[in-house]
């Protein structure tokens, strides 16, 4: 809600500058924006479509299911596989973490969550891709998987 | 043709829900909600973004761009690209967008990693959260490897890509400006 606040009320401001300034160029601003978001349009879709079909197979409860309150690597391998594939909102990726740290899975594990979770979006890669480049979204998610498990177990061993 | 050709994702996607909705109805089900909230926070997200980007094109000019997030704006331009990753802004594939244009106005790859991992993993509000489920202690030790990682990303992929450029990427910009 804040964010819709927040890019509204951004957008009305400039939108009233730029107008008042010159009605020309906020023409030309809408041409632009309208057609980038055509452009877009199938891969964003798309997205949508892989979302829903990875959270729908992929529920809070299925993960708490496969992470589980095992310890060991091959946990904390699971943990960052699945924060990879999916795209939680951080209101529920964090409670669900937190519940899955007290009910005992290791640091290692939940750090490989939730560092993989904001760092790596394989659900998004189409849109990544389109607006990016393929070498610079592989480089992006493979580098940030990597980094991710190095993190997690930095964070495993220190905390 | 073309727009079948266009829009193939999302077509094979919904060929993929059909199958499940004859197979796997349960799931279909959950699957169509997901996708419905999202779009629901798409539409009122993307038009909105898509304008501001285009407002930013027609008033920014490009050298000032080029001078703030550009490859000579040095730790400025980190500091600058990492402020603005952190704004809360909304979900990251508002962000790829963004970026896309940054870049062809001539922002460094090196800033726009850090940019895009600020977005992803630094966000403020999400840093709320964060402290409020798992801790300050786990909280801040994340913040400062993601930062670490992201510094050391942004330099092995502008390197990268200066050694061996994406030109399908380059080509596909060039056609259609």
């Amino acid at each position: 809600m804040i964010t819709i606040i927040m890019i509204y009320g951004l957008l009305s401001i400039f939108l009233l500058i730029s107008f008042i300034k010159s009605k020309e160029n906020t023409k030309k601003a809408f041409k632009i924006g309208g057609k980038a978001l055509l452009k877009s349009a199938p891969s964003l879709l798309g997205v949508l479509g892989i979302v829903g079909l990875t959270l729908g197979v992929l529920t809070p409860q299925t993960i708490s299911k496969l992470v589980g309150a095992e310890a060991g690597y091959t946990a904390t391998i699971i943990a960052g596989l699945l924060g990879a594939v999916t795209l939680i909102p951080s209101l529920i990726a964090f409670p669900l973490a937190g519940s899955l740290l007290r009910s005992g899975a290791t640091i290692m594990t939940i750090s490989a969550f939730i560092t993989t979770l904001v760092m790596v979006g394989l659900v998004t890669v189409p849109l990544e891709v389109k607006e990016l480049g393929k070498k610079f979204t592989i480089l992006r998610n493979g580098l940030g998987f990597i980094s991710a498990l190095i993190i997690a177990f930095i964070m495993g061993v220190v905390l | 043709m073309k727009i079948l050709k266009k829009f193939k994702l999302p077509f094979v996607i919904l060929f993929i829900y059909i199958l499940l909705a004859i197979w796997m109805p349960s799931i279909a089900k959950s699957s169509s909600r997901v996708t419905l909230d999202y779009f629901k926070e798409m539409a009122l997200i993307m038009p909105p973004v898509f304008l501001l980007m285009g407002l930013i094109e027609v008033w920014i000019p490009k050298d000032k761009i080029q001078k703030w997030l550009g490859k000579d704006s040095g730790i400025k331009g980190g500091l600058i690209s990492i402020a603005l990753g952190t704004l809360p802004t909304g979900p990251l594939y508002v962000a790829f967008p963004m970026t896309a244009s940054l870049l062809h106005s001539g922002a460094s790859v090196n800033n726009m990693v850090l940019f895009l991992g600020s977005w992803a993993a630094l966000k403020i509000p999400q840093l709320m959260i964060e402290i409020k489920f798992l801790g300050l202690p786990f909280t801040l030790l994340r913040f400062s490897l993601t930062l670490a990682a992201l510094i050391i990303m942004g330099l092995i992929m502008d390197l990268t890509l200066k050694k061996s450029p994406d030109k399908k990427w380059i080509d596909s910009l060039n056609k259609n400006s």
